[in-house]
Formats: C-alpha cells, structure tokens, sequence
C-alpha cells in the first residue's frame, strides 16, 4: 500500500460504501465529513466539512455534485449554493467557505488526514 | 387608526367593486352594504345571456357567504330612505339605521321610461335588472311580438334579449339613427341593414304618442306614432337610456346637476366630504358615465382616498367595441368629426356588410375618432393610436383599408408609449408589463401570471404577445434558451433528444450533447425526464447521482437536515385502522403529524437513519409512497361524492382513487394536483388543480390548468359531460403532452399560458388530434402506468439501497445538531439561539 497520506492518516471507510457521483457522511473524531466519490475524476475523492454554514445544518453530503465552469462543486439540498470540493469556497459567496480535508483512495480503503 | 365605518348604498358592479376593492387595500374598515335588489352584485352587461340560458346564480358575482366570509355586513330587499347628515347615518325603509363614517353611494340608475299615456299597462316592462328579465319572460309568454322603444346600445342589448325569447322583435327609435350617440350616419346606416337582415324589424323618427290597449286584431297593445302610423304588439320595453339615481342625494341637500346625478370632484367626493359617489349615479364633469369600466375607475378612485397612496377620476375615455346581436360595432372618440377641420376616411363595402369610417386631425397626423361596424379586426390598434396620441402613418386609410388592398399592419409593440393600457379588463399599461420583465417575469406565460393581463376577456392577447416578444428583443434576450452551461438545450429539446436517441443515462446524455459534468440544474432535469420515458427505479445506480436530496431518500428535506414522510392516502379516503398505524409510527419515531391541504398526512422529524424504519412499518400496514418527494402526481383530492353527500351526482371517491392510482409516480416537470368534485358545489376545489373533475348529470366536465400557491389560478374547462372511459383518454394526453413540451419546473398553467393559440390549440391536440400524436401519447402513458413500483418498497428490499441510509458511514452515532424542542405537545426543530442554548448546556 503506498500513499502520500500514509503515516497519518487513518481509513474511515471502504471503496464499496463510496457512492459513484454522490456523497455519504462520516464521523471523524466528532466532526461531520462530506465524502464524494467522483469516478471520471482524478482524483476520484473528495472531502469537504458537512455542515452547510448558510443552511445551518449537517446535509452538504446530500447535495447534487457537478462542475460550474469547471470547477467541481456540490449544491446545498437546502438553498442550492454551489460550494467547491478542492478549495471549500461558496461560489455563490465568496466570504463563506467549508472546511475541505486531505483525502485518497488506496486500494480498498478511503484514508483521511486528521 | 381605529377601522373606519364604511356604507356602500347599492349593491351594483360598480358597488361590488368598490367592496373588493376596499377589502383587498390596507385601509382597516368595517363595510356595510345595503343593496335594494333582492341578490347581491350580477354582471349587469351580459344580462341578455339569461335569455340563452345563462342561470342567475351564473350572473353572479358574488354570494352572500362570500360577503359573510371577508366581513362585510350585508343587506339586501331594503333600500335606504334617507340620509343624516348631521348625525352620520342612513335610515332604510325597514327603520333600520346604521351609521357612517365614510358613506358610499353606488344607487346605479334606473331606464328611461318616455311620459307617454299609457306607459304603464302591464305588457309594458323595462330592461334593467334580473326581476325585470322576470317580467320580460311573463310578457312574452304567448305573445308573438315584442317591441323595444330605444335604438341606443342598450336598447339593442334588449332587441337580443326579446329576440331569444322568440318572438317578432322591433326596435322603435326617436332619432333618425341606431346608436346615434356612438356612429355616424354611414355606420348606423350599415348597422341598420345588418340587423334588419337578422329579422329585426327597425323603425326610426317615431315619436311614439300614446299607447292603447288593443281590443280587435293581433297584439294585445297598439303603439300611436305622431307621424299616424301605428304598430300593434304583445309587449313594449322600454330601454331608450338611463337616469341616475340621486334622489337620496338630492333629499339630503347634496349638489346634483341640473338633469340629475349627484355632482363629484377627482376625488369621487360629493359637495358633502364624507360622501362619495360612484358609477352611474354620479355627475362629473357634467357627463353621467354609463359604462362599466369608467365605474370601476371611480369605485378604486373613491378607495384610494381612504388610503394614503390617493388616485384621482379623471374622466374616462368612452370608446366601446361590443357585439350587438351579433353584430361587431366599435366606436372610438370623436365619432362624429364634430372637432374643426378634421378629416374623414371611409371605407364601405356592402358585399360584405361592413364599414369603416377614420376621423383625422387637421394636419393628418392624430386619430381623433374612429366607427367600425361589421368588423372590428382594426380597433385594438386604432384605440392605441387614438389613447396614446401616436403619429398616423403618412397614409391613415391604410389603417382601414382591407389588407389585399395595401392595408397597413397592426401597430408595431415598440411604437407604444409605457402608458398605453394594453389590457382594459385589468387595467395593465405597457410599462406594467415591461416592469414585470424587469422584476423577473421572462416569457409570456409569466407575464400573465405577474399582472394578470389578459385574463379577462382575452382580448388583448396579440398584443400582450407582441411587446413581451419585443421587449424580449430589446433585452438583447435572444431567450437563451440553454437550460445551464452543460446543455445548449430547453427541456423540451432535451425530452425530444432522450426520446429519439433512446437515451437511457445521464452519462450517454452528457458525452453525445453536453459539455463537463452536469450540476444541480441540468441532472434532475435528465432524471426526470429518463423517468417520465423509461421509469426505471430512481435510485438505480446510473440515476442516483441525478437526484435532488428529496428523490434521493425518498422524503422532503426540512429546514434541519430531517425529512417529512407523506405516505399516499388516494383520494384523501383512509381506514381507521390505518390511521392507528400512522399515529403509533410517528409516536415511536417522535413526529411532528400535520394534515396537508391535499387530504393525506405529513410526519416531519424524521432522521435520515430511521426512515427505512419508518417505511418498513408503513408498508407493512399497507401504505405506499406518496411522491411527496417528486416533481409528480402528488394528490387528487376528493369530496364524498354520490355515495353519501345528497347532493352527489356521480362517485367522486371511486374517480379519485382511479386517477391517483392511475398517475401516480408519474414524474413531470413540475408538481402535479388533481381533484374530484361528485357536483357542481365543488367541495374538492378541483378547479384550483392542475387537471379537476367535476361531476354532472351526464357524467364528467374537464378542468385545466389551475393552481394554487404564490399566484393562484382557476383551471379553465376544457371538456364537458364526458364518459369515464374519454375523460380518461383525455387526461393521459393532457398530462403526457405536457409532460413532453414543458419547460422545467413550469407548472401546467404558465405552460398553456405559452402555448401558442392556448386553450383552443391544446383541444385541437387532446381533442381533435390536430397533431396525429394522441396514439403516441397514451401509449407512452400506459407505459408508465403498467410500470409503476413504490420507490419505498423496492428500496427497502434492497440491502444496497439502504446502506445509504445512514447518518454515518463509519459510526452509528446520531447527528447531535438536530435538536428539538416540545411546542403544543408535539417536537419542533428548535430555533438557531434556542439551539446554542441547548448545546452550551452540560449534559
């Protein structure tokens, strides 16, 4: 197994719980990750902070994934604004962003950096 | 401000108006309305259709309950008798005093009965109110000829009436003219000829001397002219004009003109400031206006003074296009070139019965008046012309001229100024329409929506379509028609490519006709429109991704992150022991319950994990899915029908159930409603639906296009007395029609409202198969229908499908931000402060 990310990250989860072009939600140490599994991509994993600061709720996982201009994004089931999955900026909002988390897939197994 | 006491006196259009008026402003007031007739407010202007066979109750314009409803304390069969002034109240002839801060007299007038000896036998009657048409029907029972002293427009009006009626009509008029008021020599000449050819006899300069009861011969009374001749009949109404009603006014010392009617000012204020007059009962300017729509002016004049945001009456233009007993006449301004120097151009041809007659200003540049009869094709552009003061074309008579013969086309949008009223009924200028463009509304359907034009008589509909297309034009709108950045295509496009294509995924979608990877816009359009052709199971691993939050967990998403479960309840019809299982389920999972406006159940505060939970226990007791989730069939909605109700003509739960099992699941471009009504009552409110039914006698009549939400709409009947079997027909051709031509998230009204040709276009597709698609439509309906599967069933018999029903992927723990609070014995989502209360408090 050989990864960037290896000495310190941890797996949260298995290759077959990602959902092709949707997200899913995990627990890391209390806080809510959005994980989007992007299979044209590369790469093919991405990982932003769950909680929608405009929405204020847990839902960012549940939301449409895409690209605006070529930058990939997902909207916000709540309001629909578009937030990137690289840098974690609102588009629609320059001054509000999420947190984005350093994520890969290795073999089976989807590592996060804490 | 303490509400202000308002009277209104008469209970006519224009009284009426000046209530809904006054009820829909921001002036807090109590109104009264005294009203001398019998029945409340009836449209008074179609009142000869009573003789085709329009009922009264379809005259109506409103109902005592609805009076009832929107507070307002009416009273009718009782006539005020006097006013005090000094004391601020009204007295009626039943003693009854109510008193005033704001008095409004709307008394109408009363037809002009000749002083002629014997004006008073009994086949003498006069055309004016529903009692009236009472007695108009008596007299001419066994009679066989009827005579109508007046040649005016409503004496015409009355001409119709005792023309439906069956018997031999004369119309008997003073001056040398019909309508002499309205055309000039030339056209009432060609009015004449066009109404004698329909059988009616016309008898011009006869002053009528007396009249007698007739004791030999035919006919019951005889008419005396003063020219000696003579003309005997069964019955004589009398409808040669009109005087207001002032007397009220004139008792209490209030200014009235010198032929009567109660003198106002641009305020619609008598000479006593605390007393308005309104309608046909007031003098302004030394004119009695006797047309509805300059009454309406004043009735939203007389309200916007009890307001801050005050409008004046400043006269009303009285140019007028009816159609008199078939008969097109128009009439715009200085009819009769009475202004110095003005040009005539006239246009006769008696071929074809028509004449068309332009009164030019001395420079030929301004259209000062205009006479159309036979065909009025050319009012609407003259009247703008005429209204907006816009310079004629170098050759006027081109305006009038028959197009074959170089005739000018209609005046183009952009030479309109923002002042020109475009729609009449609704009062919407051009600048109206361009400041909806401006607020957002960006196709026709919307601009109709937004200013309500041309949703009265229609009559503007060219021309609506003619600035909103220009207006288009000017925005530099090319319409853009691209749906996102992704596709360069409407739905409409894009239904048609999937369909022909055979297109069965998003991605083979994107990689032959799109560019990147899609967003939140284009990819629920794709699944819905894949869904409405194919129906393949939403969450099927190529159409997962397309969905939006709502179709993905098969629930509606609330402000916190949980979801509300609607189960379907076809029909809104549920069995006791159903309704146990709902309460125990949302008891055990801690749902707020409510009761949704389409008869079923909302259990909100479900947490994403418990959902499958939820629906194992609802489908174990025989639910489904209730779509509440998709743009789909939602509801039909129901009243009992035939089976309880009394008044019942058909079974109205048994239909509902039919269509709602018919149509669910059905996936559109926007939400779908229906409801059924078992009789005209209507108690399912099925004409506020996207497709309503209601029961008849003879079976069924279709309505189209309603809705209700931020701008509610009637549907419109689109078919009537229909079989079940041809009202089922027409349904899956309406739906699946509009299903394939809409554009995204249109609802079904702002669609029609697009259609070009509307209403009568789409009949001519559902009814006529004008466009030879109707097989094609119901097959692909029929497709759908035997497709069906309940999303909830198939997703919680497939262990893959549920592993996505989790709050987390690696833990089992909850979402500690959802918090609720107990509100009214139920759990609400708990507000933001509420809920940093709570997370800031130790455990």
């Amino acid at each position: 197994m050989t990864s960037t990310l290896k000495d310190q990250a941890v797996t949260i989860c298995r290759h077959s719980d990602l959902i092709p072009n949707s997200g899913i939600c995990a627990d890391v140490t209390g806080q809510q990750v959005a994980l989007f599994y992007l299979p044209n991509e590369s790469p093919c994993v991405y990982a932003i902070g769950n909680w929608d600061p405009i929405g204020k709720a847990n839902v960012l996982s549940r939301g449409i994934v895409g690209d605006i201009g070529g930058r990939l994004i997902v909207a916000s089931p709540l309001y629909k604004q578009h937030f990137d999955l690289v840098t974690g900026e609102c588009l629609d909002n320059s001054d509000i962003s999420v947190p984005v988390y350093a994520v890969e897939l290795v073999a089976d197994h989807v590592l996060l950096k804490q | 401000m303490p509400k202000v006491n308002v009277i209104v006196v008469g209970n006519g259009m224009v009284g009426h108006h000046y209530v809904e008026q006054l009820t829909a402003s921001a002036v807090d007031a109590h109104i009264t309305v005294i009203g001398g007739e019998t029945r409340p407010a009836y449209d008074r202007v179609h009142l000869s259709e009573y003789f085709a066979g329009r009922a009264p109750e379809d005259l109506a314009l409103t109902t005592r309950e609805h009076y009832r409803e929107i507070g307002v304390d009416a009273h009718f069969g009782d006539m005020v008798a006097r006013i005090d002034r000094d004391n601020k109240k009204v007295i009626t002839e039943n003693g009854q005093e109510y008193c005033y801060d704001k008095l409004v007299l709307a008394t109408g007038s009363y037809p002009f009965v000749p002083p002629v000896k014997g004006n008073d036998l009994p086949p003498c009657v006069v055309y004016r109110t529903i009692d009236d048409l009472g007695m108009i029907q008596v007299q001419a029972n066994n009679g066989k000829v009827g005579v109508v002293v007046g040649g005016g427009l409503l004496g015409l009006e009355a001409a119709n009436a005792v023309q439906n009626l069956g018997l031999e009509t004369h119309v008997v008029e003073f001056a040398p003219g019909l309508m002499g008021v309205q055309l000039d020599a030339g056209g009432s000449g060609m009015l004449r000829r066009k109404i004698e050819a329909l059988g009616v006899k016309v008898h011009t300069s006869k002053a009528t001397q007396v009249i007698e009861e007739n004791s030999d011969g035919e006919g019951r009374v005889v008419m005396r002219f003063a020219d000696g001749g003579s003309l005997a009949t069964d019955m004589i109404v009398f409808s040669a004009g009109i005087r207001p009603y002032d007397q009220l006014a004139r008792d209490c010392g209030l200014t009235v003109g010198d032929r009567g009617g109660i003198e106002i000012d641009y305020h619609c204020k008598t000479s006593d400031s605390d007393i308005f007059a309104i309608g046909e009962c007031a003098l302004f300017g030394g004119r009695i206006y006797g047309l509805v729509a300059p009454g309406y002016r004043m009735a939203e004049a007389a309200v916007s003074q009890l307001g801050s945001d005050k409008v004046s009456f400043q006269g009303a233009d009285m140019s007028t296009k009816l159609k008199l007993l078939g008969v097109d006449v128009g009439s715009i301004g200085d009819a009769h070139g009475k202004a110095e120097g003005s040009i005539a151009y006239t246009f006769s041809d008696e071929r074809v019965d028509v004449y068309k007659r332009l009164i030019v200003s001395a420079d030929g540049k301004k259209l000062l008046g205009a006479v159309l009869v036979g065909d009025c094709s050319e009012y609407d552009t003259l009247l703008q012309y005429f209204l907006n003061g816009i310079d004629l074309p170098a050759d006027p008579e081109t305006l009038i001229l028959p197009t074959n013969v170089g005739g000018a086309p209609a005046l183009g949008a952009a030479a309109l100024p923002m002042t020109a009223t475009i729609c009449s009924c609704h009062n919407v200028s051009k600048g109206d329409i361009v400041n909806a463009m401006d607020a957002g509304s960006c196709s026709l359907g919307e601009v109709k929506s937004a200013t309500a034009a041309s949703s009265g008589c229609g009559g503007c509909a060219a021309l609506l379509k003619n600035i909103v297309d220009d207006e288009m034009a000017a925005r530099g709108l090319e319409v853009n028609k691209a749906m996102c950045e992704h596709f360069n295509y409407t739905r409409q496009e894009m239904f048609h490519i999937i369909k022909v294509e055979t297109i069965k995924s998003f991605d083979e979608l994107l990689e032959k006709h799109g560019t990147g990877r899609g967003c939140d816009i284009c990819k629920p359009t794709a699944g819905s429109i894949l869904a409405s052709l194919w129906n393949d199971y939403v969450l099927d691993d190529k159409h997962v991704g397309l969905q939006d939050t709502n179709d993905t967990f098969l629930a509606n998403m609330q402000k916190n992150g949980t979801y509300s479960v609607v189960p379907r309840i076809a029909g809104g019809e549920i069995t006791p022991d159903k309704l146990i299982v709902l309460g125990q389920v949302a008891k055990k999972y801690k749902l707020y319950t409510k009761i949704t406006g389409g008869q079923r159940i909302d259990l909100f505060g479900a947490r994403v994990q418990h959902l499958p939970a939820i629906w194992q226990e609802l489908i174990e007791a025989g639910f489904e899915t209730g779509h509440a989730y998709g743009k789909a069939l939602r509801t039909v909605k129901s009243c009992v029908g035939s089976t309880w109700c009394r008044y019942g003509v058909q079974d109205s739960v048994a239909m509902a159930l039919y269509v709602e099992n018919r149509y669910k699941g059905l996936r559109s471009p926007h939400k779908l409603k229906s409801g059924v009504s078992g009789c005209t009552r209507e108690c399912a409110e099925a004409q506020s639906k996207d497709f309503g039914i209601i029961a008849t006698e003879n079976g069924w009549n279709l309505y189209v296009g309603g809705n209700g939400g931020m701008k509610p709409r009637h549907a419109e009947l689109f078919a009537t007395d229909l079989d079940d079997e041809t009202l089922i027909k027409y349904i899956d051709r309406f739906l699946m029609f509009y299903v394939r031509t809409a554009d995204r998230l249109q609802r079904t009204s702002v669609w029609m409202g697009n259609l070009e040709g509307g209403l009568d276009y789409l009949k001519q597709v559902v009814i006529e198969d004008s466009l030879g698609i109707c097989d094609d439509l119901e097959s692909q309906m029929n497709a759908v229908v035997g497709s069906y599967q309940c999303e909830w069933k198939t997703t919680i018999e497939n262990p893959e499908k549920l592993k996505r029903f989790r709050q987390f992927v690696n833990s089992e723990a909850e979402d500690r931000d959802i918090i609720f609070v107990e509100e009214r014995g139920q759990p609400r989502p708990a507000t933001e402060e509420e809920r940093q209360q709570i997370l800031a408090t130790p455990a």
